[in-house]
């Protein structure tokens, strides 16, 4: 099916069927419940970000995953994506089709040009390099660029750049007629649209951005599985092998990393346009070197060079970022009321640092435990645990359906 | 006038002078070694053929084209392969993808972007490198990791892999560096019937003197940056001079 051989064609009706049920997967505590208000993350703003970062990290991993350049300023090409589809709701449409248009455009021409330079070295001066374009593009964005009494103000600095009234939006310049900012639409379906479901008990919420921005994902993983079982993604790969080789076989490193660089540029400046397609506000901050960290670490955290592996990692970090943030005190307090008092006070005091506030210790934490016992990301917990059943059950030799070994 | 040709090629590294005035011609279709004692020059004279290094003077000319000033994996699409001391393989990929490369550089060139097609539908690139893992006799291992090769098996791989491209000239430099014996008489036999099936040229850098004698035509004897004496196996082994400046020093003289 779809020219995918029977492994991809089953992981990816999965992660399809996934996406798809995301709604009913995510919420499975019913409305109201406690369990819900701290494990529910079926609302639309959450799983848009699942799939959103998802799309962003294949895209990474299609260039850090097969060639092995670890590029550290991707959260630029992120940003500048967001930044050109917000331009275009303002100047043309609210229509996103354009906007993520040009996102991927603008991205894929600052990551020509920023590839282009930074590929002259490999390893850690690659990584370097990257870093030093997207502090440059952040810098540009926060100060030089967004001056908000200048002529050229692109990017609105601190405030970021929003929606205005007066924006000109030559396609559809009346819609804002009623004195209300428009909305972000496919068409006629708004992105903030969403359906509900009730259940007995459960609500579901089918969200139109989200649907949108998940069948994007769907059609840029299966992209990714496309370029993983090419000629070109076994040449990538090639080059993270052994580049010597490379060269004295009459191979062309250099077009060949390139390529993958603007490719995974064009992933992130999509990831970009999609987040101001969800929500029509561009800031610098996305394009600031901590979320061009986070990016490698949802990518490792998942599986470097795994199929799956990048959708995993973004799922993870976005939804235990959620619910690690969400958890205060009263809420552990709650948790541990069986506890005797001075127990239990003892105990909250303690995890009072690693969650509301402190998540990004608890995230460090299970980051930490993922690099030293499972090298591999998540994806290699799947598959030891997949390789432990499949053992007791028969003794078929093939294994794991996420390497990207033929 | 040989397939390659090497004029006053000089290299100095600093203060020293790495290469003198090496003059070489290497005959289309026979097997050239290149000997010396450690420091004679025999590594960088091999990387001022395949673009590693660019000599300070003189010309390297490949077929009547100069190979100077191009990068290595220009020099490789003219018609040179290089096998290395310690095999460079892609260890992370499988034996069959590692034949496979070099079948897709050698038809699709330097640069080929098919970012969509599926690369085990390409039928005529697979038989290719299934066929050579076959010369090779390493079909039964096609889904193995490189890494996981022995070392006589990673070498003749790297071999099978500059077969594939169907090069003029193949260099080897030292290839049977660290082999246990059995291993060497394998990579011995293996190039002899190279060289016996193919139209192709060898040029080969070798310490070990069994290996030398048993397949070279011609030997050019390296010492100090420059060519001492080019002559048959069987002359060189008795001439005085290389027995003073080379064999003398080493027990493999005997």
């Amino acid at each position: 099916m779809l020219k995918l051989n029977k492994r991809d064609t089953l992981l990816f009706v999965i992660v399809t069927a996934m996406v798809l049920l995301a709604p009913f997967l995510l919420n499975p505590f019913p409305q109201g419940s406690s369990m819900a208000q701290m494990f529910n993350a079926g609302y639309p703003d959450l799983m848009q970000r699942f799939v959103i970062f998802g799309i962003l990290v294949i895209g990474f991993n299609i260039l850090f995953g097969l060639t092995g350049y670890l590029s550290f300023g991707h959260a630029a090409f992120l940003g500048i994506g967001s930044y050109a589809a917000v331009w275009m709701f303002k100047l043309l449409s609210m229509n996103i089709i354009p906007a993520l248009i040009l996102s991927m455009i603008v991205a894929g021409i600052f990551s020509l040009v920023i590839g282009y330079v930074s590929l002259r070295r490999s390893g850690i001066y690659f990584s370097i390099l990257t870093l030093a374009f997207a502090q440059m593009s952040y810098n540009l964005a926060y100060s030089v660029l967004g001056n908000p009494s200048s002529s050229y103000n692109l990017t609105n600095g601190e405030t970021g750049l929003q929606l205005a009234l007066n924006d000109p939006r030559i396609l559809d310049g009346a819609a804002a007629a009623n004195g209300a900012l428009p909305v972000t639409k496919l068409f006629g379906l708004a992105m903030r649209d969403s359906y509900n479901l009730n259940v007995g008990g459960w609500l579901f919420t089918f969200n139109v951005g989200y649907y949108v921005a998940g069948i994007l994902m769907l059609i840029s993983f299966y992209i990714s599985i496309r370029i993983f079982r090419s000629p070109f993604g076994m040449m990538l790969r090639a080059v993270k092998s052994n580049q010597q080789r490379m060269n004295y076989t009459g191979l062309n490193t250099k077009p060949y990393t390139l390529a993958a660089f603007v490719i995974s540029g064009m992933y992130a400046g999509l990831a970009g346009g999609l987040l101001s397609s969800m929500d029509p506000l561009a800031g610098a901050e996305r394009m600031h070197w901590t979320a061009s960290g986070e990016i490698v670490i949802m990518a490792i955290l998942g599986g470097v060079g795994t199929l799956i592996g990048p959708i995993v990692g973004a799922g993870f970090n976005e939804y235990f970022k959620n619910i690690l943030s969400k958890i205060n005190d009263g809420v552990l307090h709650q948790w541990l009321s069986f506890l005797p008092d001075g127990l239990e006070n003892f105990i909250v005091g303690i995890l009072h640092y690693f969650v509301g506030k402190g998540w990004h210790l608890t995230l460090g934490l299970l980051f930490m435990m993922v690099i030293i016992f499972l090298p591999g990301g998540l994806v290699e917990g799947g598959q030891r645990l997949a390789k432990m059943f499949k053992r007791k059950k028969t003794d078929d030799g093939s294994d794991s359906n996420n390497t990207p070994a033929e | 006038m040989g397939i390659l040709e090497v004029k006053n090629v000089g290299k100095r590294f600093g203060g020293l002078q790495a290469l003198g005035d090496v003059n070489l011609s290497v005959a289309e279709n026979s097997v050239h070694a290149i000997i010396g004692p450690n420091g004679a020059g025999k590594s960088t004279l091999l990387n001022c053929l395949v673009g590693k290094l660019i000599p300070d003077t003189g010309s390297v000319m490949f077929d009547g084209q100069s190979v100077l000033g191009r990068k290595p994996f220009e020099i490789n699409q003219m018609g040179i392969s290089r096998v290395f001391q310690t095999p460079e393989i892609f260890g992370e990929l499988s034996v069959l993808e590692n034949m496979l490369i070099p079948c897709f550089a050698k038809r699709d060139g330097a640069f080929h972007l098919s970012a969509f097609k599926n690369m085990l539908d390409d039928k005529e690139i697979i038989d290719r490198a299934q066929h050579m893992l076959e010369e090779m006799k390493m079909a039964d291992k096609h889904s193995m990791n490189a890494a996981s090769l022995s070392r006589g098996d990673k070498r003749r791989l790297e071999i099978g892999m500059c077969l594939s491209q169907e090069p003029r000239l193949l260099l080897l430099d030292e290839p049977t560096a660290g082999m246990a014996r059995a291993d060497t008489n394998n990579t011995i036999d293996l190039l002899k019937q190279i060289s016996d099936e193919r139209d192709i040229t060898i040029a080969i850098i070798e310490h070990d003197m069994h290996v030398v004698f048993s397949l070279a035509e011609r030997i050019t004897v390296l010492a100090q940056g420059t060519p001492l004496v080019e002559d048959t196996p069987d002359n060189i082994k008795g001439h005085p001079k290389v027995r003073e400046a080379y064999l003398g020093e080493t027990q493999d003289a005997a």
